[in-house]
């Protein structure tokens, strides 16, 4: 089924270009204007519609201009994905004024290209500076190449690696059918089946999962839940919730994957205590697994060398990935250097519930702050070097000695 | 057009059955009435605005419901709506307004000389009364699927036409978006002011977006007639006052709205408004009249009595608790309204209200003094 799926689709790209016109390299769509709905855009110019961001605070928000509303507001993806459904979660949460948020989200893969002239900024301001229009992102999923990747278990409680992969071909979770989430659902779990010895596992879908199944994956922090942020809701990505949604792990408990939650696939590769490095092998052992497994069936990751790998939102651009651990730092993180330290080296902090959570007593989570523009090497070596640096600290407070806040590390690779 | 599977010739590419929500869990009246057969006969469907079957269902299939409460689980775009998705509204309709057929017409009356009666309802038991109803100006997309300038554009008419209104029904627009701290604080005492929506049937269907652009309360200065604007519907439009004079609630709802209309056609504009649904809303189950007239009425005995269920049943009355639908009543006082929107008109709904209310608190007084109440046990109306 995926080779006529996948015959489909190259049947409607060349049906596309045909429409175009030979050697056009558009991919863009204006709105149908043979309908009443373009009646009215056509009543209503793109200033009609312009939305009031007076008390926005999201990169989106301080990106949109009415010019780029008016060059935009009419076209759309060959998914017919528009710019007023990338922005509405922006429009409609305008955010607080100590967080920006991001403010807006791609429907599919081409949204980053049709609507390039409000993304690239977005992405650039949220990325901090990184120009889609002139940089490249490097991939690099070689686990051996990182050192000193084991941490003082006096002090790390767990480490965890989590990233998310998207499937080319198939509409992102604001914008997915019921059809194209099932079958999301389907490739990705049908890889999964193929995967074996520490990496074998099973899949629990949410609709069907049993009341036992699901209290055993709550107790041990799996399960995930309908979204109930408005950034995620005001999106439509918890649209016909829970079809199609879905956890799986492997027996070992080690390395999950969650299936069409904010993006097609999550995965997360985790354990408790410092060994980091065992974790992010795994991860990418996983990674290079389930990518081979999905390919064997004519499928691939949406991936290009300007964003790196594809997902919903464009600050998991690039990487995707979020590599941190759960830390007790009850001396450290009552100092005043604190944030300047985290800041340098480039980490940051959150509750651990995760993001938008409070630190309960003294453990907080520690997380690389990039996404795009180093290589998931770069990164998880960064906040390996970054822990490191911070329990360092944190010992030399024990015994009474100072601490230095590190020189701030550069952000990319020239 | 808010959410992601409105391009209808992309999803055609996906059959029917791929298609289909699992609606195995659900409780509501789309879902009873939706079967595979009329998913695939509808799916490539849509209004010339734009809105599609999914559009139209969304809603139903995010919120499964709940045993015991049969919510409707769809809304209309616009007003074509009801037309293009015919197979699917007219059975939602049937159903939830006690067997209105497809042929059938609706009778409008507003004309409050008609009431019986309605202005002495116990003011020791009746705290307050009010009549509510909404209205959509045709030829705008409703709430869930309008855009931002026509929602701007639906504001812009109604405030003109507000702003002429004269003598007690004189008063001022608060936009949402532009209100002062003081004018907030004011309108929540009031007990006039509307939030963003926060229940999850409203907000699957997509009417929440952009909030809170374009939204604003008008009152007159005697703070006894209001208009919300693009909550729901376009239009709410509220009649209210304290005590339990009903007939001076409803007289001027009439008199108001009769008012507002001849103010939009003035300006080109008409409301929604056939003969079969009566006045067109967002949501189905507020066709007809869309009206509910209800009192703020204390009955901490007759509430606790076993029958009644069974007597509001028979007078076609409904029970809430006082902050509106889905709140628990507090101290005995409770919400009391029609049930029933379309298939009666606007005088036989409110003169529902005013007998129903009267036997109610005759039958408190009686259990008050330690009397029965089997004897005043209503007819089915």
């Amino acid at each position: 089924m995926a080779n006529s799926f996948t015959r489909m689709i190259t049947g409607r790209n060349t049906a596309v270009l045909m429409a175009m016109g030979a050697g056009t390299l558009a991919t863009t769509f204006l709105l149908s204007d043979n309908n009443a709905a373009a009646e009215r855009r056509r009543f209503y110019p793109p200033s009609a519609d312009y939305p009031d961001l007076r008390k926005h605070n999201n990169c989106m928000a301080a990106a949109l201009s009415p010019t780029i509303y008016a060059h935009l507001r009419d076209k759309a993806t060959p998914n017919n994905w528009t710019l007023d459904q990338c922005i509405q979660t922006g429009v409609d949460n305008p955010g607080h004024p100590f967080i920006k948020t991001v403010g807006m989200v791609a429907g599919d893969e081409e949204s980053y290209e049709v609507f390039a002239e409000l993304f690239d900024p977005v992405i650039k301001d949220r990325h901090n500076g990184y120009d889609p229009r002139t940089m490249k992102h490097p991939t690099d999923l070689e686990a051996s190449k990182i050192t000193s990747g084991m941490f003082d278990e006096r002090y790390v409680l767990s480490s965890r690696v989590r990233t998310g992969r998207s499937i080319r071909g198939l509409s992102l979770p604001p914008a997915c059918t019921r059809s194209e989430r099932r079958e999301v659902e389907r490739v990705v779990v049908t890889a999964l089946s193929g995967l074996k010895g520490d990496l074998a596992g099973r899949y629990y879908s949410l609709g069907e999962m049993t009341d036992t199944e699901q209290q055993q994956l709550i107790d041990e922090h799996f399960l995930f839940d309908k979204p109930v942020s408005p950034l995620l809701t005001a999106a439509g990505m918890a649209r016909d919730w829970p079809d199609a949604r879905g956890i799986w792990h492997n027996n070992g408990k080690n390395f999950l994957i969650w299936i069409n939650e904010e993006d097609h696939t999550r995965i997360i590769s985790m354990e408790k205590g410092g060994n980091m490095k065992r974790v992010f092998e795994r991860f990418c052992r996983g990674l290079k697994q389930v990518e081979h497994l999905i390919q064997e069936r004519g499928w691939e990751f949406m991936w290009n060398e300007r964003l790196g790998y594809i997902l919903t939102c464009p600050s998991n651009l690039g990487t995707g990935l979020r590599a941190g651990v759960h830390i007790r730092l009850p001396l450290l993180s009552k100092d005043p250097r604190f944030k300047k330290i985290l800041e340098n080296l480039r980490l940051q902090k959150r509750g651990t519930g995760g993001v938008d959570t409070a630190a309960t007593g003294d453990t907080v989570d520690i997380s690389n702050l990039d996404r795009l523009g180093k290589s998931e090497v770069e990164l998880v070596q960064l906040v390996v070097d970054g822990v490191n640096y911070l329990i360092e600290c944190e010992k030399r407070l024990e015994r009474g000695q100072d601490i230095k806040i590190p020189s701030p590390i550069s952000q990319f690779r020239k | 057009m808010p959410f992601g599977n409105t391009h209808n010739k992309f999803k055609m590419n996906y059959s029917a059955e791929q298609e289909y929500p699992d609606l195995s869990q659900h409780n509501n009246h789309m879902a009873k009435v939706l079967t595979l057969e009329m998913y695939s006969k509808l799916r490539d469907k849509e209004t010339p605005s734009g809105f599609t079957l999914d559009d139209v269902i969304q809603t139903g299939v995010d919120n499964p419901g709940h045993p015991f409460i049969m919510t409707v689980g769809c809304v209309a775009g616009d007003e074509e709506t009801y037309e293009v998705f015919k197979d699917l509204m007219d059975p939602v309709i049937e159903d939830r307004h006690g067997g209105y057929k497809p042929a059938d017409t609706h009778k409008t009356d507003l004309n409050a000389e008609n009431l019986q009666g309605g202005d002495d309802l116990d003011p020791n038991y009746v705290l307050s009364s009010r009549v509510r109803t909404g209205r959509s100006i045709r030829g705008f997309c409703l709430p869930p699927h309008c855009s931002r300038g026509e929602r701007r554009a639906i504001e812009q008419l109604s405030i003109e036409a507000l702003d002429s209104l004269e003598g007690d029904l004189k008063g001022k627009y608060y936009a949402l978006k532009n209100m002062s701290e003081e004018e907030q604080q004011q309108l929540i005492d009031d007990h006039f002011l509307f939030d963003k929506p926060v229940s999850p049937l409203l907000l699957a269907s997509g009417m929440a977006r952009d909030w809170p652009d374009a939204r604003g309360i008008w009152h007159n200065d005697n703070k006894t007639f209001l208009v919300w604007v693009n909550e729901e519907d376009h239009l709410r439009v509220i009649s209210m006052q304290k005590g339990g004079n009903m007939r001076e609630v409803f007289t001027r709802f009439c008199t108001g709205l009769t008012k507002i209309e001849d103010l939009f056609k003035n300006r080109g504009h008409e409301f929604m408004w056939n003969e079969h649904l009566g006045y067109v809303l967002t949501c189905p189950s507020n066709l007809g009249t869309g009206l509910r007239a209800g009192v703020h009425v204390k009955l901490p005995n007759v509430s606790k009595h076993e029958k009644f269920g069974e007597i509001l049943k028979r007078l076609r009355l409904q029970k809430r608790g006082t902050g509106g639908v889905d709140t628990a009543a507090v101290g005995g006082v409770f919400d009391i309204s029609n049930a029933d929107r379309l298939g009666f008109s606007e005088v036989e709904l409110v003169q529902m209200v005013v007998d129903g209310v009267n036997l109610l608190v005759n039958m408190e007084k009686r259990l008050e003094g330690g009397e029965g109440i089997d004897d005043m046990m209503p007819e089915q109306k």
